[in-house]
């Protein structure tokens, strides 16, 4: 035992001694949360909007108004010919002309069928599909409210997550994204760096039990991982406003159980790579591409063909995102997301057993 | 202490060990003597336990390389080819990370590497990066002794080591028997088989002969001439070509020669020869052989 402790005293040395990497390692939960709940939002605000109003009578005017404090769009001012709506487009500035036929308040008051065209621009389609839903909305609003006659009027909540915030998404997504990052790729490297610089030989050659050194260069991982997470959480918390209900114990048990399953990936990327280079590429490409697009940390899974679907079942981040989601927004307890964490303890275990049978007690 | 019997290795279609086998003995010194390429490594891994032989046997004190793994593993110290120890750790953390995973401490076996580990002790704070050649030899050798093997396995110690450094680190490996330590060292300076107290000659896996040095230069055959000249280009492709020439090899300013027929007639004809084919400041004198001498032979 006091062997064991040696190894990992020398591993926590490395650790250390390299403050530039364990500072980038530190540092990187603040910046990407920052940049992701501030920076990326897939919320829209401040849309250049111009209007071609063929009416300018009363209602036309007032839908203008109406559009123009909902406080999503700014006013790029009218345009009086129809032809130059082209024109502005391609100028980039305005991503939507909302135009009005002619004798539109007539028409309005008459309750016949209304002249109004909504043009949007569609290069970014996300956005453009945002635009013209929020328009339509407000449009459709402004018309309803007056009228006297049945509406069917739907009383919408939005559970969990009541301002639509995006951070609500991204923190989860984040969590997932570094916990999985930083434990593989930095068990992976740290291994293969042994195999690079020609310790593993003398490790080998040591009394040392392989099953030894594995467990021993993943412990510092697990606490520096470990670290980020709560570091991510806290900024959540605190900067986001996240809800923190929660059942904080299932949550961290959560984190050790995904980070267990991480560090066993990156322990099987070392057994088939022999150089660092090659252990950072196959981690980046073998799990920040499926973390970020199979996930459903970005792209709704539903929406996928039934082939990724299939193939994200098999995604352990996609698993994790559900439980931190369902424990951090709704305060679920285990009852709820036992399938789940059975799931991630599952693969856990396949990839530990796979990973220490493929380790070796000799070179070869 | 320890035995090898009839050890074949191969990777894929090249053979590296074909049969070897030999002994080496209780506290000896023994050197395996080939160049870059004859199975040296192989052959060392295989006694520290880290690869497998395809075929044949080998134990160390009695135990089996391939059964008994974690004895030998926990009673021999093995000291890589290439430098390997931990860069970014200071000396002292090294030595003080391989005492503790062999179940050791410093203090208790600091007598036995004293004289090695003394003379780099001023500089046990700095990291083992930025240690001289010479310096990460003396402390890979600390690191392989701290926990008082009962054998030890150097795979080319000295290779890549300056000329002083080498004298200094064969002294220290003499001073070792004091501790009756058994020690196998490769290498492939043949200047260095002199220093060892039994050699094997190794080329392309097949070991060519076991003996002491003296024993080994005493059973080269025939007589040995070195020969010089100012064109010492033509002389080689001449000699070459005599039909009174066993053999004849460049070694440094000299040519070794060995004549067919040594009688001094003969031998005065070679001479006139040479010089009919305008060779000047023609020296020759008889000379011992040395190791390299006999590699060369065995080869033939």
């Amino acid at each position: 035992m006091k062997r064991f402790f040696g190894f990992i005293q020398k591993e926590f040395r490395h650790l250390f001694r390299d403050y530039r990497s364990l500072l980038i390692l530190l540092g990187m939960p603040f910046v990407q949360i920052l940049i992701f709940g501030f920076a990326i939002t897939t919320e829209v605000r401040n849309i250049h909007v111009a209007f071609v109003d063929n009416s300018r009578d009363v209602e036309s005017i007032r839908i203008t108004n109406k559009i123009l404090s909902s406080g999503y769009f700014i006013s790029s001012g009218t345009i009086n010919d129809v032809n130059s709506i082209e024109a502005i487009f391609r100028q980039g500035k305005v991503k939507l002309v909302v135009v009005f036929g002619n004798d539109f308040a007539k028409q309005l008051q008459a309750g016949d069928a209304i002249d109004i065209q909504l043009i949007a621009d569609a290069s970014d389609a996300n956005t453009a599909n945002l635009i013209v839903n929020y328009t339509q909305s407000i449009v459709q609003d402004y018309i309803n409210a007056p009228q006297q006659s049945p509406q069917l009027v739907p009383e919408v909540k939005m559970l969990y997550n009541p301002n639509l915030k995006s951070v609500y998404m991204f923190v989860p997504g984040i969590i997932c994204l570094l916990l999985m990052l930083i434990s593989a790729i930095m068990t992976s490297i740290s291994i293969t760096r042994e195999k690079e610089m020609g310790t593993m030989e003398v490790l080998l050659a040591s009394p040392l039990k392989s099953s030894q050194i594995i467990i021993g260069k993943v412990i510092p991982y697990v606490l520096v991982s470990f670290t980020i997470g709560v570091i991510i959480l806290a900024i959540g918390y605190t900067v986001f406003g996240m809800p923190f209900n929660s059942n904080v114990v299932l949550l961290l048990f959560e984190f050790v159980l995904f980070i267990t399953l991480a560090l066993a990936l990156g322990i099987l990327i070392s057994t088939v790579t022999n150089s660092q280079q090659v252990a950072l590429m196959v981690s980046m490409f073998a799990l920040l591409l499926p973390v970020i697009l199979l996930s459903g940390f970005i792209f709704p899974i539903e929406n996928m063909p039934a082939f990724l679907q299939y193939l994200s079942l098999i995604m352990p981040p996609r698993w994790f995102i559900i439980i931190i989601k369902n424990i951090m927004l709704k305060g679920v307890s285990l009852e709820y997301v036992w399938k789940e964490t059975l799931i991630l303890a599952g693969m856990a275990v396949f990839l530990l057993t796979v990973s220490t049978k493929k380790l070796k007690t000799r070179l070869e | 202490m320890i035995t090898i019997t009839n050890i074949s290795k191969s990777y894929g279609k090249v053979q590296a060990l074909k049969n070897v086998g030999f002994e080496v003995s209780r506290g000896e010194l023994f050197g395996l003597i080939g160049p870059d390429g004859a199975g040296k490594t192989s052959l060392m891994r295989i006694l520290a336990t880290l690869i497998l032989p395809d075929s044949g046997s080998a134990s160390i004190a009695g135990r089996d390389v391939v059964k008994d793994y974690r004895y030998i593993r926990n009673n021999i110290g093995y000291m890589p080819g290439r430098f390997s120890l931990y860069q970014d750790l200071s000396m002292e953390e090294n030595l003080q990370f391989f005492a503790t995973i062999f179940g050791t401490t410093i203090k208790e076996n600091y007598e036995l590497i004293k004289p090695i580990y003394s003379q780099i002790e001023p500089f046990k704070k700095r990291k083992a990066g930025a240690l001289s050649g010479g310096m990460k030899q003396k402390l890979a050798l600390s690191c392989a002794l701290i926990h008082r093997p009962e054998a030890l396995i150097l795979d080319e110690p000295t290779t890549g080591v300056d000329a002083v450094s080498r004298t200094e680190f064969w002294e220290m490996l003499k001073e070792l028997k004091r501790y009756d330590i058994t020690i196998i060292v490769s290498t492939p300076y043949m200047d260095e088989a002199g220093l060892c107290d039994r050699v094997a000659l190794i080329q392309s896996g097949n070991i060519l002969q076991v003996d002491t040095p003296q024993n080994i230069v005493n059973s080269y055959k025939g007589k040995l001439y070195a020969i010089k000249a100012q064109d010492i280009y033509q002389l080689n492709n001449l000699l070459r070509q005599h039909t009174n020439i066993e053999s004849c090899f460049t070694f440094g300013e000299f040519l070794h020669i060995v004549f067919k027929n040594d009688s001094s007639e003969q031998q005065a004809i070679v001479l006139d020869y040479l010089e009919n084919q305008g060779m000047k400041n023609i020296v020759v004198q008889p000379i011992n052989p040395n190791i390299e001498d006999c590699f060369i032979q065995l080869l033939q």
